[in-house]
């Protein structure tokens, strides 16, 4: 019989799979596979911050997290490439969470549970922001899915169908700002984006719409979640990055398929 | 605004960034109307079209569109990432359920009518021009805005491109604004020429335009040597027919 910390563990996995499922396609499709990366590096200033004002880490997170997607959006399209903001962000938000840090005297804080996650401490609390972050995402990607595409495909042809492309970003990378605030707890930030990348990556092979792709990331992060919590369990390795190296065989092997598909074809 | 005008612009001043892309520039299309809109690089060509559709917001003067109108825009280069799966039924689709008899009456509209199953990055530069004029005809527009859209395409192509754009007019009855840079197109196709440099340097009949001094002064001899070339067949083709007037209205003898 699984024990609750696995269940929570597994319940939590599939919450941050399933919401990071149709945020990264949308990362893949617009080249932004550094945006996890950079909130990952910009949390470690959350967390101190959280814990300078005595705030939860996930509301530290949060606030940095959606100050960066803010930063980002605004910026981009004004002579500023989007892998040179996030490359900016990223490290600054970095040195400055270093430094703020060093003004915390008397608080140890362990940096390692914040970069990998620490999935088997989920408390039933965890699971709500989880669920509640991912009901979230899902509300609204659901809701702008088709003109967050047509921007995503060419802005000018979104503004010629009265969409507003920059409006689509903004609520994109608000989306990815809130999935990276509730994984951290789980995967970690570091991991967060691999959770992102690489479910999205394994299905660009096997499918051949938007839709299929999206829905192809959900299924095959769901099975690199639950077959990672149990792995682990088993082998007694660390789970965040047991789900991630499951995901990262997926991606594999699609690959390989699709190399032996195109050789047969 | 003028009765009738699917368009009309005063006054109209775009800036992109330090610079001044359009200055004072008036202009209108009226319904059923085939406008071209040449000139050099930089000249403000796209920009007119990006004004228009409303991605770009004048710093000074008016654009006025008509109540309800509805654009098809054929941008100038489409990129569709390899990431990203996309067949071309899907990518009629976007944003909004069109219906598959829609989707394959646009197809057949555009000659292209046994695509919709293909993968769009799958498209050869000629299929992809014409699925995204098939994607343009879709709302059913009153206007159709095609920026460069025989860039990359041989000779043939786009001439083939461009005998479509004229089925189409005469089928669907919508106004068409183009940039292009190929003159023996805007001699053949167009109601109207506008010759753009920032400012409109002349327009009028293409006939009208191409003798206009301002335009010789900004094409310069490159483009003479074309519409040399052009004259002369037309010339030979009126040598068949004396009865015919010296001034006789170019677009009258093309059809």
């Amino acid at each position: 019989m699984p024990d609750d910390f696995l269940v929570r563990a597994a319940l939590g996995a599939l919450g941050v799979a399933a919401a990071a499922a149709p945020l990264g396609c949308f990362i893949v499709w617009r080249r932004m596979a550094y945006f996890g990366d950079a909130t990952a590096h910009a949390s470690i200033l959350g967390v101190a911050l959280a814990l300078g004002f005595s705030i939860s880490v996930f509301a530290g997170a949060l606030v940095v997290s959606l100050t960066m997607a803010t930063v980002v959006t605004v910026l981009s399209g004004r002579g500023y490439a989007m892998d040179t903001l996030l490359g900016v962000l990223a490290h600054s938000a970095l040195a400055f969470g270093l430094v703020a840090v060093s003004f915390l005297s008397g608080v140890r804080i362990d940096l390692m549970a914040y970069l990998f996650g620490d999935i088997l401490a989920v408390g039933p609390a965890d699971l709500m922001v989880i669920w509640g972050g991912a009901a979230l995402v899902f509300g609204l990607i659901g809701w702008r899915w088709s003109a967050m595409l047509t921007a995503t495909l060419n802005p000018d042809l979104a503004q010629a169908s009265g969409i507003d492309p920059k409006r689509e970003e903004m609520v994109l990378t608000l989306a990815l700002a809130v999935v990276v605030a509730v994984a951290i707890k789980v995967v970690g930030a570091l991991l967060i984006a691999a959770m992102l990348i690489v479910p999205a990556a394994a299905a660009r092979p096997v499918a051949r719409t938007p839709e299929a792709m999206a829905a192809a990331a959900a299924a095959l992060g769901g099975i690199a979640a639950l077959g990672g919590v149990t792995l682990s369990y088993f082998w007694d390795t660390p789970t965040g990055p047991t789900i991630v190296c499951l995901a990262a065989t997926l991606f594999a092997a699609t690959a390989l398929f699709d190399v032996i598909r195109r050789r047969a074809g | 605004m003028t009765a009738g005008a699917l368009i009309e612009m005063t006054g109209l001043h775009v800036r992109m960034g330090a610079h001044d892309a359009l200055r004072n520039v008036d202009f209108r299309i009226d319904p059923g109307e085939i406008v071209t809109l040449v000139g050099p690089n930089g000249s403000g060509k796209s920009t007119l079209l990006r004004t228009i559709i409303g991605a770009l917001r004048p710093v000074a003067g008016e654009v006025r569109r008509a109540a309800g109108l509805r654009i098809g825009y054929v941008p100038q280069k489409l990129q569709i990432d390899p990431t990203l799966p996309m067949t071309v039924t899907r990518f009629l689709n976007l944003p909004r359920r069109q219906g598959a008899a829609a989707c394959r009456a646009a197809l057949a509209d555009a000659g292209v009518g046994d695509l919709g199953a293909r993968q769009m990055s799958g498209l050869s530069g000629g299929q992809f021009q014409r699925v995204l004029l098939a994607r343009a005809l879709l709302g059913n527009p009153d206007l159709l805005l095609l920026d460069e859209a025989t860039q990359g395409l041989d000779q043939p192509g786009s001439a083939a491109f461009y005998r479509q754009i004229e089925a189409v007019r005469r089928r669907l009855g919508c106004a068409v604004l183009m940039v292009s840079h190929e003159l023996h197109v805007v001699m053949s196709a167009s109601d109207r020429v506008i010759c753009l440099n920032g400012h409109v340097c002349c327009e009028g009949r293409p006939e009208a335009v191409a003798s206009a001094p301002e335009y010789r002064a900004l094409f310069g001899t490159g483009t003479g040597g074309a519409l040399a070339l052009y004259r002369h067949d037309h010339d030979h083709d009126h040598d068949h027919d004396h009865d015919h007037p010296h001034d006789h209205p170019h677009h009258e003898a093309v059809e």
